[in-house]
């Protein structure tokens, strides 16, 4: 057996992800969020650490990586850079919906490009006019021959500047259907969309459909009422991918707050030293913990195969997102006029957390969610 | 068909819903009660509890209307499971 001396190690758990985030993210992120994109040779780097689609069985390419290790390696992602983890997001709802529904001929054709990292996937929901409401998705397939028509416009597609391989949920004549878009299919056509608030790296597009044809194997999973299934299945993972870094952003505040409290003095003090800091502090501590424990049972339920998975998702998420704006805006208060300048990563994860409160199911939604499912088990 | 089967689903269904009086025969789906993220989770159930996947020409609404339905399609998809 050959072994290449220089390969990088891959990420096998929380403890490689760890190192991989702290070598190849963590002193980068800043001059990413400036630049407003995540470099190709980072790409390639997440390439090599096989983390693109890890959860994939080994036969597709991946490594068979349970859910509960990948939420962590997700949360050390998102400790370093949510935009990077925002790409990772997307493509592994795009990896995961082509494993679980795809045909074997589906499989095979996209699931190994996926693992290997060699096509990036990008997910296809929001409109111009429909966001965390599907209800209003205006995308329409039209059944034409064997195959489909496409048309319409996606806006606010993570990665859509980058991707390979967008999955476009778009409205058929029953239902909503999933359908596997290659970017380079004709008058599928990409606009970037810059200078977001936060993720500012992660390479948002809006993409535009235009009479694209595509063959009988480009809808992916059932078609009819079940189609929807697929986009529950899809987001139910995102979410929990954005529940991990949400988590990771509350550890990444907790971390910058801590270092700096230990070394900020004021009035002779220690920040660290002053009740009021103790209080934020503690609290980080408290809900780093507690947001990592909702995603550890959701990832366990999701290896399990139960049902529950389903809500105990929208519950991390909610919790986690909420969590990571509010210590984000304490550790930049922690650091005063410091956590507004460019010079510490807190005012970046100031921002990429309001983004976490809204994509994926606005918190909106997400309190309609747990509300409904509270108000049907105990009204009787 | 195994009552078994259905008695789970049953279980399963009146566990979610226990306000409202769930018999086999009832279609859920005209009762209202089905969202998305409800028919996600029969489908994981029925997965999970009877160890079988439900394949993609499978999954259709009917198949999932009523307890009845959902039993005879896990007595088709695990022929063993339904005479045990």
């Amino acid at each position: 057996m050959t072994l290449i001396a220089t390969a990088p190690p891959r990420v096998v758990d929380r403890r490689s992800a760890r190192a991989f985030v702290d070598t190849h993210v963590v002193p980068y992120a800043d001059d990413y969020d400036r630049s407003g994109r995540v470099p190709e040779d980072l790409l390639r780097q997440v390439a090599a650490a096989g983390l693109w689609a890890p959860f994939l069985p080994p036969e597709s390419g991946g490594a068979g990586m349970d859910l509960v290790t990948l939420g962590e390696v997700h949360e050390e992602v998102g400790r370093g850079c949510s935009s990077l983890r925002s790409l990772l997001t997307v493509h592994t709802m795009v990896a995961w919906t082509v494993q679980r529904w795809g045909t074997p001929a589906q499989r095979e054709r996209w699931a190994p490009a996926l693992a290997a990292g060699d096509a990036l996937g990008a997910f296809c929901l929001s409109e111009p006019g429909a966001g965390s409401d599907t209800a209003g998705i205006t995308t329409t397939a039209a059944a034409r021959g064997d195959g489909w028509v496409l048309n319409g416009v996606k806006k606010w597609t993570t990665g859509g500047q980058r991707a390979d391989l967008f999955l476009v949920f778009a409205r058929t004549a029953t239902s909503i259907g999933a359908f596997l878009v290659p970017r380079e299919a004709p008058g599928v056509e990409v606009r970037p969309i810059d200078d977001m608030l936060g993720t500012r790296a992660s390479m948002l597009a809006e993409i535009s459909f235009r009479d694209v044809a595509l063959g009988p194997d480009a809808l992916l999973g059932p078609s009819g009422f079940t189609a929807g299934m697929v986009l529950t299945g899809t987001l139910d993972l995102g979410r929990y991918s954005v529940a991990a870094g949400s988590v990771g952003i509350v550890q990444a505040c907790l971390e910058a707050s801590a270092a700096y409290a230990a070394e900020r003095r004021v009035g002779g003090k220690a920040l660290a030293e002053l009740p009021l800091i103790q209080a934020k502090l503690s609290d980080m501590v408290t809900d780093a913990r507690a947001a990592r424990l909702l995603l550890a049972e959701a990832g366990r339920l999701k290896d399990a195969g139960e049902s529950g998975t389903l809500m105990a998702t929208w519950i991390a998420k909610y919790f986690a997102s909420t969590a990571a704006v509010r210590h984000a805006a304490e550790a930049v208060q922690i650091h005063g006029a410091n956590g507004c300048s460019p010079d510490y990563p807190v005012a970046r994860l100031y921002r990429d957390a309001k983004v976490m409160e809204i994509i994926e199911g606005s918190n909106e939604i997400q309190r309609i969610t747990i509300a409904g499912q509270a108000e049907r088990e105990t009204t009787s | 068909m195994s009552n078994t089967a259905k008695e789970q689903i049953l279980d399963f269904v009146r566990g979610r819903y226990p306000q409202a009086e769930i018999d086999e025969t009832q279609d859920i789906f005209a009762l209202g009660f089905v969202n998305s993220l409800f028919a996600m989770e029969l489908v994981m159930f029925v997965e999970k509890t009877f160890g079988v996947t439900i394949p993609n020409e499978e999954l259709k609404i009917d198949n999932f209307r009523t307890a009845n339905a959902m039993a005879e399609l896990v007595a088709r998809l695990s022929p063993t499971l339904a005479v045990a």
